[in-house]
């Protein structure tokens, strides 16, 4: 096994990987179940309209799943855009600012679509 | 990626990998024909690339449609007389690539999930579930695409 204590300790990059192959396959079940939850609701909910689409968000638990949903999407395309960056940019300080504008990115999203959810 | 150990050998010169095959870039990898498993694994990354990119046009889309009756008509409107100086038909083919993304990297995302809990990773069975991954993927697409550009 590496020397990976002390001083050589690698404190950036995937380290072993497994929290975050786990989270996103974890998120991504999240969102695939909120997709099947969301499809019957458009389906059963009568002719397609406006009416209709904003009753579905305007339910509490509705709102509560968006929610979870909403975050599980930004962990899961963080990991997923830090993997290209760290696959596609070596130039250590160019792949901060990537990171760093993915970040914004995701949060400045990710706090819109919150705050349209509980402006309903 | 695997260190070089410090050790002077033959196919470690100035700190470079010198062995045969190594230091490829991806337009090195580019020249091999792809299998399509590994087709399908790129198209993995490019739309879960392309959806990240148009994050904020999603948010737009669920801002302007659920918030009133007033929004809602200038969601659909920007399908049909367009936003600023860009036409509803791009609006549309743009929504099309969305769909495609979605669909492709979702199903080929469920194929992980496959993957992960039958074992199934021989080199057969990579490629025919990157083929059902395909059809069904594409199959839809069309189908929503049909429905987006009012085909029926």
């Amino acid at each position: 096994m590496a020397v990976n204590y002390g001083s050589k300790r690698v404190v950036v990059g995937a380290h072993y990987g497994f929290r975050d192959w786990l989270s996103q396959r974890v998120t991504a079940v999240l969102m695939a179940l909120f997709t099947l939850v969301l499809l019957a609701q458009v389906i059963l909910g009568g002719p397609a309209g406006y009416d209709s689409w904003a009753a579905i968000f305007s339910r509490q638990w509705m709102k509560v799943a968006t929610f979870v949903v909403i975050l599980a999407l930004a962990w899961h395309a963080w990991v997923g855009m830090r993997d290209v960056w760290m696959d596609y940019i070596k130039p250590v300080g160019l792949r901060l600012v990537a990171q760093v504008a993915t970040i914004a990115w995701l949060v400045g999203c990710a706090g819109w679509a919150v705050q349209v959810l509980w402006r309903l | 990626m695997a260190e070089l150990s410090k050790a002077r050998t033959t196919r470690n010169i100035g700190g470079k990998d010198t062995r045969p095959g190594a230091n490829m870039r991806l337009l090195d990898a580019l020249q091999y024909p792809l299998p399509l498993a590994a087709k399908l694994s790129i198209l993995h990354r490019a739309s879960g690339m392309l959806m990240f990119f148009l994050l904020p046009f999603i948010v737009w889309m669920f801002d302007a449609s659920v918030t009133s009756e007033v929004s809602f008509d200038g969601f659909t409107s920007a399908f049909v007389a367009g936003i600023g100086f860009v036409p509803g038909f791009v609006i549309k083919l743009v929504a099309l690539a969305l769909i495609w993304a979605y669909l492709h990297h979702a199903v080929a995302g469920v194929r992980h999930l496959w993957m992960d809990a039958t074992h199934s990773v021989s080199k057969q069975q990579g490629h025919s579930s990157a083929m059902a991954t395909f059809v069904i993927s594409i199959a839809l697409t069309v189908a929503l695409g049909a429905k987006l550009f009012g085909l029926f």
